[in-house]
């Protein structure tokens, strides 16, 4: 029995099992989606955290379906608004100061690809950041890039069911910055433990942390 | 994904065609806001037309558009608040269901639901047993569906601050000035 099967009875009858997505978009595979989710219901009310840009069918997805309560802080629209205001010396700093909830707060937390598109400093301020908001027993789900593409572009990943997603594409101030090393990304959530890692099979590795109790 | 209620749905382009009934009452206000008053269907349009700015607290017992700058406390509780295109919104907003074409800058609470069109943007907490958000919307903060608690009311005054939400605006007096800009 699926994820999706379990929380069933969240929803009415005449309402999809999965959101709406535009036809267009690549769909890939996930495999690390339906443990985060697993990990995140196993919660009454959790908390999620969304670093993305707001997708509506993914708002109504963990909103309707799997009664979260979201917060949707776009790091990649801070992330452009530095680049382009030649700020991005600032941008550790700013990372720092700009989540406002509390310590162990938050259940899940949706970081997508964020951590290839920052710098070092960066990186480091917000994945402390992160790791003080999440919640003990908590999840952070987390992609990185095997290979440098060649546009400048950042990627929506639009939940389709819990084995997969729809990436679609939009336009970004610069590109991704490095291609990490697993020990480096272990590294710099060294408050969080791997639970689990895939790579798949269009290169890109899927991490889940969680937070040790 | 729910369905969206066409009955409220505009048409690209237009205004919104939701349910126009009398102005809402906007108490001490000089002087009076202009509300756009005519016949559409069965029931009588309203606008708080793009000219006009209300400070203070707004409420109402029918379905409502602005299209006007509101800051302080907008209350629709069993009606359809829909900020227009033209619409800049600085305040709390507590309706049966509010839909977003324009700017809503605060904390948003609808016991039926939200709906944040193409271009509509918010800025603040929003709680809604559902929630809509188109691709090209605009929004930062948090959203709460939770059935639980969700009521088209506002919380008694000692609970009104929010610090978590960055967009929270400042509580204002009853009404303040209602203005042409």
């Amino acid at each position: 029995m699926g994820l999706l099967d379990r929380i069933a009875p969240r929803r009415s009858e005449s309402e999809p099992l999965a959101p709406t997505v535009v036809v267009g978009d690549p769909t890939f595979s996930t495999k690390a989606l339906r443990k985060f989710l697993t990990a995140l219901t196993a919660r009454e009310s959790p908390v999620l955290l969304d670093l993305g840009p707001v997708v509506g069918s993914n708002v109504s997805f963990f909103g309707e379906q799997l009664g979260c309560k979201i917060f949707v802080e776009d790091i990649f629209a801070d992330l452009d608004r530095h680049v382009r205001g030649d700020k991005i010396d600032a941008f550790p700093d700013f990372l720092k100061k700009r989540f406002h909830q509390v310590d162990d707060s938050v259940n899940g937390i949706l970081c997508w690809d964020l951590i290839d598109y920052l710098d070092r400093a960066s990186a480091q301020a917000l994945a402390g950041q992160l790791t003080r908001v999440l919640r003990p027993e908590g999840a952070l789900l987390g992609f990185f890039g095997t290979a440098q593409p060649p546009d400048i572009r950042y990627t929506k990943y639009i939940i389709v069911d819990e084995l997969n997603l729809r990436h679609r594409s939009y336009r970004a101030a610069r590109g991704r910055q490095t291609i990490l090393l697993n020990r480096d990304i272990i590294r710099l959530f060294g408050g969080l433990r791997v639970s689990d890692s895939f790579l798949l099979q269009n290169n890109l590795r899927e991490i889940l942390f969680r937070k040790p109790a | 994904m729910w369905k969206r209620d066409e009955a409220v749905r505009p048409a690209a382009g237009q205004q919104p065609a939701a349910p126009q009934p009398p102005a809402p009452s906007v108490a001490g206000t000089t002087p009076g806001p202009r509300f756009e008053t005519g016949s559409s269907m069965e029931k009588d349009i309203v606008n708080i037309g793009k000219s006009v700015v209300i400070k203070g607290e707004l409420n109402g017992s029918e379905d409502l558009t602005i299209e006007g700058h509101v800051e302080g406390t907008i209350q629709l509780r069993d009606h359809v608040l829909t900020i227009g295109p033209n619409g800049r919104i600085k305040a709390q907003v507590f309706a049966k269901a509010v839909i977003v074409l324009g700017e809503v800058t605060g904390n948003v609470t609808a016991s039926d639901k939200v709906d944040i069109r193409d271009a509509g943007s918010v800025d603040g907490d929003i709680v809604s047993p559902r929630v809509a958000i188109a691709e090209g919307a605009h929004f930062r903060g948090s959203v709460d569906m939770q059935r639980k608690g969700v009521a088209a009311a506002p919380p008694p005054p000692a609970a009104k601050a929010t610090p978590q939400s960055p967009a929270a605006p400042q509580p204002v007096p009853q009404v303040a000035a209602v203005q042409r800009a």
